[in-house]
Order: C-alpha cells, then sequence, then structure tokens
C-alpha cells in the first residue's frame, strides 16, 4: 500500500508540473499571454458529455462547455491553435522517448542504453530524408511522418531479425547488431543528403529534431500510438525488474525471458517511432532522463516507468518553449543535447557507473 | 538415491510417494558439444544431495537442465512424478527454485524488493502482493536470517550477506525443490559452515535440495548424498562414505588424495596431497599417537604399503591405520605386548624395506625395532626420539627418506650371508 501510495504521490506531482510548464509555455512566445489568461483559455476548451443520440449509423455525441470566462478570440486563437498543438505533441515526444529509453534501459540492463540504441532512429531518418530527397520512391502515399513511422519500425524489426537465432535474442548480441544498423543507416542518409541538392536544408532540420509546425491531427494519433503500447508496457513493470536480475535467473523466477523480451521491443519500438516520425532524432531525452529519475524514485519499474515518462514529457516542453523562444528558432534536438550532455556528464562525476 | 517411499508428513498435501526429483539418463550439450551424457539420479523427499566433481564436470549443466534452463538432448527430469520440460516457466517456478553462483544485478534494489521478486512466480500480471505473499517474504527473509538489512541496497551487502539473500529470493517461492549452485562459492569458513547448516535445517524440514559444491568435505558432511560427475558422466553415487575413495577421487580428479574420517562424524575427510612420484614400498611404523598417525598418513599418501604394530586398540595411530587399510598389530589398551602380537609385529617389521620410528614406541616394541634392518625415525616437538634410530627425519621429508633406502630385496641380496647366519 504504501508503494501504491508513492507511485501515485510522484505521478499526480509530475503531472501537476506538466500542467505547470504546459501553462507557462502557452503563455510564451512573440505574444506574451498571462499564465492566468492561458489557464481561462484551457479552462474554456473542457468539455462534458452531455447526451448521446444513435440514429441509424451515426452516433451524435453532444458536449457542453463547463466554464465560459471572458476572454479574447485573438487569445483564444493563439493559444489553441496555434501554440498547444506543438506543446501537446512536445509532451507526447518527451513522454514516449523517456518511457522507451527507461524500457530499454531495463532490457540491457545498461544505463548507457537508449530508445535508439536498436536502430529505430536511424531507420526513420532513412524514411524521412528518403522522402524529402526523393518523394516517388515512397510508396502507399505515406506522408513524411508516415515515412519516417515506417522506416523507424522496419530498421528495429531488422536488428531483432538479425540478432535472433533458435529463437533466442541474447541482448549483447542486439546490442551490435544495433550498432552495426545504425553506423550502416548513417551512410545512407549521408549518400541521400549528398543527393539532396535543393532540399537538403529540409532534411537537415528534420535531422535536427524540431517540433514546428505541429497540428491536432497529429497530436491526436501520436497520443493513440503512444498511449495503447504504454499502458501494455505498465503491465510489464514487474517483468521488468526481474529481468534486472539477469535473464537466466529471471526465467527461473517464472519469466518467459525471450517472449517478454520480444513484447518490450516491439511496443518500445512503436513507442519511439511514433515520437521521432513526428518530431525528427531528439536527443538524450531517452537517456538522461530515466536516470534522472532512477536517482529519485529508485529502479522500481512500476513506479519509475510512469514517472520517467511524465518527466520527459515536461522535459521536452520546456526545452522546446527555449528553443522557439530565441529571436531566431532553434531546433529543439540541439536544445536537449546542449542541456542534457553537461548535466550528463555532471552525473557521470559525481556518481559512477558501476556496472556497463 | 534410494526408491523407497519416504514417509511424507513434512509435505502436507503431497501424498505422492516415490522421490521428488527424479533425472533420468539425462544427456546435455552445449553449442554442439557433449556436456554430459547418462546422467541419472534421483533426490527423495527432505533429502540433500551434493554435486562434485572437478571443474568442467557439468555440476552447473546438469543443475541448469534441471531449473529448465537448458533442454535436455536425451532424457527427463521429473518434479514429484511430473516432467518439468514440457512446462512453462512459471509452472516450474513453483517447483524448482534455484539460487545462482552471483547475480547481475546492477540497479540498486533493497534487499526486501530483491526477495519480493522470489513471489513473482505466484502473482498474475495484475495481480498486487497479499497478505499471505508478504508473509512468505517476511518468513523467507527471517529463515536465511537477512531480516535486518531489509531496507539496505543489496549491492551494498557483502557476498555472503548477498548470498543470503539470494537463498531467502528463492524460499520466497516457495517450492518443494531447492537447486543451489556453489552455495559457498568465496564464502569464509564460517559463512560457509553457516550458510550449509541453514540449508540442512530447511532439508530437515522438508524442503528437497540438490547442490553443487566444491569443497569435498564440506558436501560429505552436510549431504545425505553424493554424486560425483567427471568426464562427462557419473563417476560414483551414493553415501558421501561411499563415493568419496581415494579410487573415484584419483580417477575423477586426477590427484591424489588421502581420505580419513572428519572429526565427530563418519563424513569422509578428503585431503588432496602434492602430487609426487609413488615412492612403493614397504614401510613397518612403530610408536604411538599423533607422530605415529601423521607418519602413517604421510607414507600412505605417498604409495607405500604400510603396516604399524604394535600399537594399543584405541590409538589414534591404531584408527588411522584401520581408516586407511593399513595393517595393524594390536593389543588392548593396558594389556601389554603379548607374544602373538609381538611374533606378528617381527614379522612384518623384518619384511619391511624400512622401520619408522615416529612418537612413543613403548618398551615392549624393542624386538620389533630390532628385527627391522633399516630404521629411520621421525622428529617430534618431544625428546628425541628412540636412540637406536639411524637417522631423523622431518616428517615432510619421510617418504624421500624411504625411497632413499635400498629395498628390502636388495638388501637382501647384499646381506644373505650374514642373515642365514643368525637364523
Amino acid at each position: 500500500m504504501r508503494f501504491a501510495g508513492r507511485t501515485v504521490g510522484w505521478s499526480v506531482g509530475l503531472v501537476a508540473v506538466l500542467c505547470a510548464v504546459v501553462t507557462t509555455s502557452a503563455g510564451i512566445g512573440p505574444v506574451w499571454i498571462p499564465p492566468g489568461v492561458v489557464g481561462k483559455v484551457l479552462l474554456n476548451a473542457v468539455v462534458v458529455p452531455t447526451g448521446i443520440s444513435v440514429s441509424g449509423p451515426a452516433v451524435d455525441v453532444t458536449t457542453a462547455h463547463v466554464f465560459s470566462y471572458a476572454v479574447s478570440d485573438l487569445q483564444t486563437q493563439i493559444v489553441m491553435q496555434v501554440r498547444l498543438p506543438r506543446i501537446l505533441l512536445g509532451a507526447v515526444v518527451g513522454f514516449s522517448l523517456a518511457a522507451a529509453g527507461t524500457i530499454m534501459q531495463g532490457i540491457f540492463r545498461n544505463p548507457m542504453a537508449d530508445p535508439s540504441i536498436i536502430g529505430v532512429s536511424s531507420g526513420a531518418a532513412v524514411g524521412a530524408v528518403g522522402f524529402i530527397v526523393a518523394p516517388v520512391v515512397i510508396p502507399f502515399g505515406l506522408g513524411l511522418r508516415g515515412a519516417a513511422f515506417v522506416g523507424a519500425l522496419v530498421a528495429a524489426f531488422g536488428v531483432y531479425l538479425i540478432a535472433t537465432r533458435n529463437g533466442r535474442t541474447p541482448v549483447a548480441t542486439l546490442l551490435l547488431a544495433g550498432v552495426a544498423i545504425q553506423t550502416f543507416l548513417g551512410a545512407v542518409v549521408s549518400f541521400l543528403l549528398l543527393h539532396s541538392g535543393e532540399s537538403i536544408r529540409r532534411a537537415l532540420y528534420w535531422l535536427m529534431g524540431h517540433l514546428k509546425g505541429a497540428s491536432w491531427p497529429e497530436v491526436t494519433s501520436s497520443v493513440v500510438l503512444v498511449a495503447i503500447p504504454f499502458v501494455v508496457l505498465l503491465a510489464y513493470a514487474r517483468d521488468l525488474n526481474v529481468m534486472l536480475l539477469g535473464e537466466e535467473d529471471a526465467q527461473s523466477l517464472g519469466i518467459e525471458v525471450e517472449r517478454t523480451k520480444r513484447v518490450l521491443l516491439a511496443l518500445s519500438a512503436v513507442i519511439t517511432a511514433a515520437g521521432v516520425a513526428v518530431a525528427g532524432i531528439v536527443g538524450f531525452v531517452g537517456l538522461i532522463v530515466p536516470h534522472v529519475m532512477r536517482l529519485l524514485v529508485g529502479p522500481d519499474h512500476r513506479i519509475l516507468l510512469p514517472t520517467a515518462a511524465l518527466a520527459g514529457a515536461s522535459f521536452l516542453v520546456a526545452t522546446d518553449t527555449l528553443a522557439r523562444s530565441g529571436s531566431a528558432e532553434v531546433p529543439v534536438g540541439i536544445v536537449t543535447a546542449v542541456l542534457g550532455a553537461p548535466f550528463f556528464l555532471y552525473l557521470l562525476r559525481k556518481r559512477e557507473v558501476h556496472e556497463l | 538415491m534410494s526408491e523407497q517411499p519416504a514417509a511424507d508428513d513434512t509435505n502436507p498435501g503431497q501424498d505422492r510417494t516415490g522421490p521428488m526429483l527424479d533425472v533420468s539418463d539425462l544427456a546435455v550439450s552445449f553449442g554442439g558439444q557433449s556436456v554430459v551424457s547418462g546422467v541419472d539420479f534421483s533426490v527423495d523427499r527432505g533429502s540433500l544431495v551434493g554435486l562434485v566433481g572437478p571443474n568442467g564436470a557439468g555440476k552447473t549443466t546438469v543443475l541448469r537442465t534441471i531449473k529448465g534452463t537448458l533442454d535436455p538432448d536425451i532424457g527427463t527430469v521429473r518434479v514429484d512424478g511430473e516432467p518439468i520440460h514440457r512446462k512453462s516457466a512459471k509452472a516450474v517456478s513453483r517447483l524448482v527454485a534455484s539460487t545462482p553462483q552471483g547475480t547481475a544485478l546492477s540497479f540498486d534494489f533493497s534487499v526486501r524488493q530483491t526477495v519480493e521478486m522470489g513471489r513473482t512466480p505466484h502473482l498474475g500480471r495484475f495481480d498486487r502482493m497479499d497478505e499471505a505473499d508478504r508473509r512468505a517474504v517476511e518468513t523467507a527473509m527471517e529463515r536465511a536470517s537477512v531480516t535486518q538489512f531489509a531496507d539496505r541496497p543489496f549491492t551494498s551487502l557483502s557476498g555472503g550477506e548477498r548470498q543470503r539473500v539470494l537463498l531467502a529470493r528463492a524460499l520466497a517461492q516457495e517450492t518443494p525443490v531447492l537447486l543451489l549452485d556453489e552455495p559457498t562459492a568465496s564464502l569464509d569458513i564460517n559463512h560457509a559452515v553457516r550458510t550449509l547448516e541453514l540449508v540442512r535445517a530447511l532439508v530437515d524440514d522438508g524442503k528437497t535440495a540438490v547442490a553443487a559444491i566444491h569443497d569435498l568435505n564440506l558436501a560429505a558432511r552436510y549431504c545425505d548424498e553424493l554424486v560425483l560427475l567427471a568426464g562427462g558422466g557419473i563417476r560414483a553415487a551414493g553415501r558421501p562414505a561411499d563415493v568419496l575413495t581415494s579410487d573415484t577421487l584419483g580417477d575423477a580428479f586426477d590427484a591424489e588424495t588421502l581420505v580419513t574420517t572428519q572429526p565427530g562424524t563418519d563424513a569422509p575427510l578428503v585431503t588432496p596431497l602434492p602430487e609426487q612420484e609413488s615412492v612403493a614400498r614397504r614401510v613397518h611404523v612403530v610408536g604411538t599417537g599423533k607422530p605415529a598417525a601423521a607418519a602413517v598418513s604421510k607414507l600412505v599418501g605417498a604409495g607405500c604399503r604400510v603396516s604399524i604394530g604394535v600399537v594399543p586398540a584405541g590409538d589414534m595411530a591404531a584408527e588411522r591405520a584401520a581408516d586407511l587399510d593399513c595393517e595393524a598389530v594390536t593389543v588392548p589398551a593396558f594389556a601389554g605386548i603379548d607374544d602373538p602380537a609381538r611374533q606378528h609385529a617381527v614379522d612384518l617389521a623384518s619384511a619391511a624395506d624400512a622401520v619408522v620410528v615416529a612418537g612413543e614406541t613403548g618398551d615392549g616394541n624393542s624386538t620389533v625395532l630390532e628385527a627391522g634392518n633399516a630404521r629411520l625415525a621421525v622428529e617430534t616437538d618431544e625428546s628425541a626420539p628412540a636412540s637406536n634410530a639411524r637417522d631423523t627425519v622431518p616428517l615432510t621429508a619421510l617418504p624421500a627418506a624411504v625411497a632413499s633406502l635400498p629395498s628390502a630385496e636388495e638388501r637382501d641380496a647384499t646381506r644373505l650371508p650374514a642373515q642365514s647366519t643368525t637364523d
């Protein structure tokens, strides 16, 4: 009970932090809107369903607004249509990267693991840059984000297949196969860039990671893509704890090790791909956020996974606010790396990494 | 390894009889290379079987196969009559718990969290630990005496403490069968004994346990039966005294050993001997007490055929000689040496290549001493031994000194005329 209380306490606290960060961030930009006004705009947007009417195949849900504060239309427009989609998308991406990083560090029992360790980011890069440079080769009418998403999953699945023999996937093999595939795909991206001509700027911008031009439909689809796997991952949190004992111990404690690894890898690949596809390559969130939260709440994934994900959301919203609030916008991937790397080095110096 | 049905009041609810663990005709290979084959043994309910054998004999492989980590090429492992290799990991983990040699825990779980992981086999994906689970964890921690550091990080513990936490984790699984892989490796003698005392107590309370143990003497002392693995199969199995003999150990370990009895028990005591040239001589020892016993051990270890006498029955030297299958001429204690005994000893001494004096000989043995032609004395802490000894050597140099003497045949060849006149 004490444990469940701790999980709920941390989660509620971090949700509150996230709300505060989102509200503040929505006020920051070329037009400054005070947090109080932003709060009113957000509350005005809250709706509750009041009734459902079914007529033939159509289901009508009637809703009603709960609040009606007086706010200017311009301010509502700026918050709801310009800033909020980008902020929420940032929250979803940060959430997904931190969650996937936590899972990867657990599977690999290695604090240096990050979400892209099995080639997800590199695959997404090939998909995205390929689409930008030569849109004609991408089949099925996939857009840039679809191409990146598919590329990410194909790369991750390829790494998994290469590392698997006789139904077993040793994590060491998986790690090395991931490194090799990342290098290979890196070369493919370089080659594509070399022949990108006019579109090189767009391609580079994508590679650096940014949240510019986010829209509501993107927010909705990435929330769905992240939320469902995440709930399943939460159900596997205890198994992941036991996996930290080593695979042989885990098996003798009743964990179907190979099946569990497959499920965890697949779900975290989907989550990472969903994040990377909309935001490009945003480094360090998946590496340092799980680390910091492990120092704060301990290694138990039942509390670490939700708290790391929520902290990742706040972290990316905050860094993206920094990225867009300067006189010229910089890709958020640069901001996370500039802030993340020194902090990570500080952690390294302060606490030895005992095992790799 | 007997098949007799055990009276089973320690495992209520389990009315099956027959062995709790049955390993039949197991063959396991690793990367195409056969590690063990023909491994066949069973473990009765409430008994402790030790797997012993040289490095690389497959002790760990056998344990890993029993717990289902490795699939055997052929053969089956049955727990309580049920073959385990068709069961799910979860089902097996409710039957067999194991403690690993070490653990790769690289994140800082507390001791309690580590032990709680032992409940995993009993929890569904969405279950929380209930009262019964918590009780099992507490009981396991108490049993393994790790309660006092329940809230400390596992990684902050010493080797012995970690081993006990891993044991507690296995106990929290509440399985009938417990497997221990080198539970005493890297433990000092105090912690090794305490760990095995605990295992013994658990087994006496009804657990069935198999332990791979490196230390033959600890294995002999705590296990009901031993299985000696060597050369890819079972070299010997049965009661420790039957398994740990110089012969089987010589075969299995390719080492010279001296097997005596552990003080205070009937468990065998194995003393490894340095590799040395075998001294194939017949030696008669005259003397009593510890010095004579030590001389007998040393000479037997060096390959000599040893006889001793006359010694009082019950003397340490007489018992050691009996342990090592040496001929001993004994007389009842305090009875004095009678003529038949003296004559027997004289015969042995005169047939021997050398007579060795060690410790107090007693007055009645002077004839025996004179009968032998080549005499050596062993240095002792006490006063100088019999004055008529030709040479006094330290115990460690005794085999070499014996080897340097001419054998009885060479001696007889040169002294035959002289001997014939005395006869």
